[in-house]
C-alpha cells in the first residue's frame, strides 16, 4: 500500500514536470495576450505527431527529434497569431479569441484526421519500454527524461522572463499593456513572440504524451480541459501558479488512480470548482481586477 | 404616423407568412429525409434561443449548455425506463425534464456565475467535463457507454416525423415568444446592463447575482426539455451524443453567425448551420468527418475575422446605407435609438431596484453615462 502511494506521488510529480510546461504556455499566452488559447490541446497532439512523423518516417530519435519540432511548433504559433488572433480587436474580444482558437482546433483535428487517421498510435523508443528500478517499483525511463527536460525548459523560460530583454518587455506588457506601448515596447512583436514560445512547448509536451499514452487527433480535447483546470487553479497569468498546480493536480489525479481509475479525472473539475468556491482567483492569482 | 405603422404591418405580415411556411413545411415535403431536417433544425432554433436568453443577453458565454440538453435527455430515459413509462404517455414526463435541467442550473449557476469572462467560460466547458464522465461511469443509471433506449412509440414509420415536427415547432415559437418577453422586460434591461457592465449595474440596484441566476435557469429548463425531445425523436442516447462538445460550440456558433444577442439571430444561425452540417454529413465525399470538421472551423473562423457582429445585424446597416444612399445622413436616427435605448436600459433597471440605491440622484443623467460607454 505504501509503496504504490509512493509510486503514484512520484508518478503524478514527474508527469506534473510536463504538465507544468505545457500550463506554462498557456498562462504566458493568457497574461499577456489576454486570450484563452483553446487549440493549445490539439496543438500537442500536433506535436506528438510531429514526433511520430520524425520517429517512424526519418528514423530521428524522439529527443533528438524536439530540435526541429520545436522551431517548427513555433512558426505555427506564430502564424496563427498573425493570421487570426491579431485581427480580433473590440469589446466582445474575449468570447471572439475563445471561439477563433476553437475553430483553429477543429481544422487542425480535421487535418490530423486526415493525415494520420482515426487509430491510437503511441510513440516508442528504447527508453518508453524500458525502465528503472528504484525504491521497490519499475519507473520508465521517458518519465524521468521527459521530467528533465521540462524542468530544463521551465527554468530556460523563467530566465528568459526574468533576465533578458524580451523577457522585460513581456512582463511589462502583462502588467500593463498601454504603459508598456508608451515607453516604447512593440507590442504586437511581443505578443506573436509569447504565442510562438507559448505554442513552442507544446512539442515537448506532445513528444511526453505522445510516449506515455496512445493518443488520436481527439485526444486533444481533454488535454485542453485538464489545462484549463491547471491555469485557473494557478490564478491565470501566473507562472508560478500553473508550476504548482499541475504537480498538484496531476500528483492528486495519480493518487486517486490507485482506489478510483474511472473517477480519477473528475478529481481535477472536482478540485477546480472547490478552490473557485473560496478563492475565484485561483492559488496564486492577481488581485481581482474589474472585468470590464 | 402612416410612415411608423406601415413598418410594423409588413412585419407582422411577414411573420404570418413565416408561421403558415412553418406550419405548412411537413405538408408540402412529405418525404421523411426532408421533414427529418425540419425537426432537428426546429430543436437547435430552440437550443439557441435559449442559450441566447441567457448569454445573448448576460454576456456570460456559455460553452456547458450540452449539460442541460443530455441531463434533459438523460432524465426522460431513466424515469421512462425506470417507471415503465410508455407510448405517448412519455410527453408527460417533460416537466420533470425542465424540473432537472433547473435544479442542476441552479447548483452549476451558484458555483460558475460567481467568475466572470474566461474563467466563467472555463468553468462551464470543466463542468461539461463532470456531466459527460458521469454518464460514462455511472453505468447503473445512464447504461455507460452503451446509452440508452427511448421507450417504444407505436407511430407509424411514414408520419413518424410530422408530430415531432409540430412538437419542436411548438417549442421554437414558445422559446422566442419567451426571448422577446425577456428582451422587452425589466428583468432583461437588468441583465443586459450586467452584460454592459456588471460592477455598475449593482451600483445601481440591480441584484446581479440573482438576475443571472433565474436567466441561467430559464435557459437550462428550455435546453432539458428540449433534450428530452430530442432524445425520444431520435430514439437513443449515448455519453458522446448527449454530452456533445461539438453540440456547445455549434450553439455558439449559430448564435454569433445570425447576430448575437439579437432575437432572429440565433434562429437564423440555427436554420443554416443545423440542416448545413446535416447535409455535409450526408454527402459521401464528406462522410469520414474530418473534412465538415474542417470546414465548420474555417466557417467559423471567416464569421468571427469577417462578421463578427453576425448577419442580422451586418445585414441590417447595409439595408439602412443602401436606403440613405445619396440622402441626407439618417443614419444618425438609428445610432441615437440604440443608444437611447441602452440608456434607457439602464435608467430602467436602475428604477427598478427595489433598494433605490439611486433614490436621490436622478438615475437618467447616471445611466446615460453608462449609456453612452
Amino acid at each position: 500500500m505504501a509503496r504504490e502511494l509512493i509510486h503514484a506521488i512520484v508518478d503524478g510529480i514527474l508527469t506534473g514536470g510536463v504538465y507544468a510546461l505545457m500550463a506554462v504556455g498557456l498562462t504566458l499566452i493568457f497574461g499577456v495576450l489576454d486570450i484563452i488559447n483553446i487549440a493549445q490541446g490539439v496543438l500537442v497532439i500536433l506535436g506528438a505527431y510531429l514526433s511520430y512523423s520524425l520517429s517512424t518516417r526519418a528514423h530521428i530519435d524522439l529527443f533528438t527529434g524536439l530540435l526541429i519540432t520545436i522551431p517548427v511548433m513555433f512558426i505555427i504559433g506564430v502564424v496563427i497569431h498573425w493570421a487570426f488572433i491579431r485581427r480580433l480587436r473590440g469589446t466582445e474580444r474575449t468570447s471572439m479569441t475563445l471561439l477563433v482558437t476553437y475553430a483553429v482546433a477543429l481544422i487542425i483535428e480535421g487535418i490530423l484526421y486526415k493525415a494520420y487517421g482515426a487509430d491510437d498510435v503511441q510513440l516508442q523508443a528504447s527508453y518508453t519500454t524500458s525502465s528503472v528500478h528504484i525504491f521497490g517499483f519499475y519507473l520508465p525511463w521517458i518519465f524521468i527524461y521527459g521530467f528533465i527536460v521540462a524542468v530544463c525548459l521551465v527554468v530556460a523560460l523563467y530566465l528568459l522572463l526574468y533576465r533578458t530583454r524580451l523577457g522585460r518587455s513581456v512582463r511589462a506588457t502583462m502588467q500593463d499593456e498601454n504603459a508598456a506601448r508608451l515607453v516604447g515596447i512593440e507590442v504586437n512583436r511581443v505578443a506573436a513572440l509569447t504565442f510562438g514560445i507559448g505554442v513552442a512547448v507544446t512539442a515537448v509536451g506532445g513528444m511526453f504524451f505522445g510516449a506515455t499514452n496512445a493518443f488520436n487527433p481527439n485526444s486533444g480535447y481533454d488535454l485542453i480541459s485538464r489545462l484549463l483546470a491547471i491555469i485557473i487553479l494557478g490564478g491565470l497569468g501566473s507562472i508560478g501558479g500553473a508550476l504548482a498546480a499541475s504537480v498538484f493536480m496531476l500528483t492528486l489525479e495519480s493518487v486517486v488512480t490507485i482506489w478510483q481509475p474511472t473517477w480519477a479525472i473528475a478529481v481535477f473539475y472536482a478540485a477546480l470548482v472547490l478552490v473557485l468556491l473560496i478563492r475565484p482567483t485561483g492559488f496564486l492569482g492577481r488581485k481581482a481586477v474589474r472585468a470590464q | 404616423m402612416t410612415r411608423d405603422s406601415r413598418p410594423w404591418l409588413v412585419r407582422a405580415f411577414l411573420l404570418v407568412l413565416l408561421v403558415a411556411a412553418a406550419v405548412a413545411f411537413p405538408k408540402v415535403f412529405t418525404n421523411p429525409a426532408v421533414t427529418n431536417y425540419g425537426v432537428l433544425a426546429l430543436i437547435f432554433v430552440t437550443v439557441a434561443s435559449a442559450w441566447n436568453i441567457f448569454s445573448g443577453n448576460s454576456g456570460y458565454i456559455s460553452l456547458g449548455h450540452a449539460v442541460f440538453f443530455g441531463s434533459g435527455a438523460y432524465a426522460m430515459g431513466i424515469a421512462a425506463r425506470d417507471w415503465n413509462v410508455q407510448g405517448t404517455t412519455v410527453f408527460a414526463l417533460l416537466p420533470l425534464a425542465a424540473v432537472v435541467g433547473a435544479v442542476i442550473a441552479v447548483v452549476f449557476g451558484l458555483i460558475a456565475l460567481r467568475v466572470r469572462r474566461h474563467t466563467f467560460i472555463v468553468i462551464t466547458i470543466a463542468v461539461f467535463f463532470i456531466f459527460q464522465l458521469a454518464a460514462f461511469n455511472l453505468r447503473s443509471l445512464t447504461g455507460g457507454s452503451a446509452g440508452l433506449n427511448s421507450p417504444f412509440l407505436n407511430w407509424p414509420s411514414s408520419g413518424y416525423n410530422t408530430p415531432f415536427y409540430y412538437i419542436a415547432l411548438a417549442f421554437a415559437g414558445a422559446t422566442i415568444a419567451i426571448a422577446v418577453a425577456v428582451r422587452r422586460s425589466r428583468f432583461g434591461l437588468q441583465l443586459r446592463a450586467i452584460r454592459d457592465d456588471e460592477d455598475r449595474a449593482r451600483g445601481l440596484g440591480v441584484r446581479a447575482m440573482r438576475v443571472k441566476l433565474t436567466a441561467f435557469v430559464l435557459s437550462g429548463a428550455i435546453t432539458a426539455m428540449i433534450g428530452s425531445i430530442w432524445f425520444y425523436y431520435i430514439n437513443q442516447v449515448e455519453p458522446q451524443t448527449g454530452f456533445d462538445p461539438l453540440f456547445d460550440l455549434l450553439v455558439v456558433l449559430m448564435a454569433f453567425l445570425g447576430g448575437y444577442g439579437s432575437i432572429t439571430g440565433p434562429v437564423l444561425g440555427a436554420l443554416i448551420i443545423e440542416p448545413g452540417t446535416l447535409w455535409l454529413n450526408t454527402q459521401p465525399q464528406f462522410s469520414g468527418g474530418y473534412l465538415s470538421e474542417i470546414l465548420l472551423g474555417a466557417v467559423f473562423l471567416v464569421i468571427v475575422l469577417f462578421v463578427p457582429r453576425g448577419i442580422v445585424p451586418t445585414g441590417g446597416e447595409w439595408i439602412t446605407r443602401l436606403r440613405t444612399r445619396g440622402r441626407p445622413a439618417v443614419v444618425p436616427v438609428a445610432a441615437g435609438a440604440a443608444t437611447a435605448g441602452s440608456a434607457g436600459g439602464a435608467a430602467a433597471a436602475s428604477a427598478a431596484s427595489p433598494a433605490g440605491a439611486t433614490a436621490d440622484a436622478p438615475p437618467a443623467s447616471r445611466a446615460s453615462k453608462g449609456g453612452a460607454r
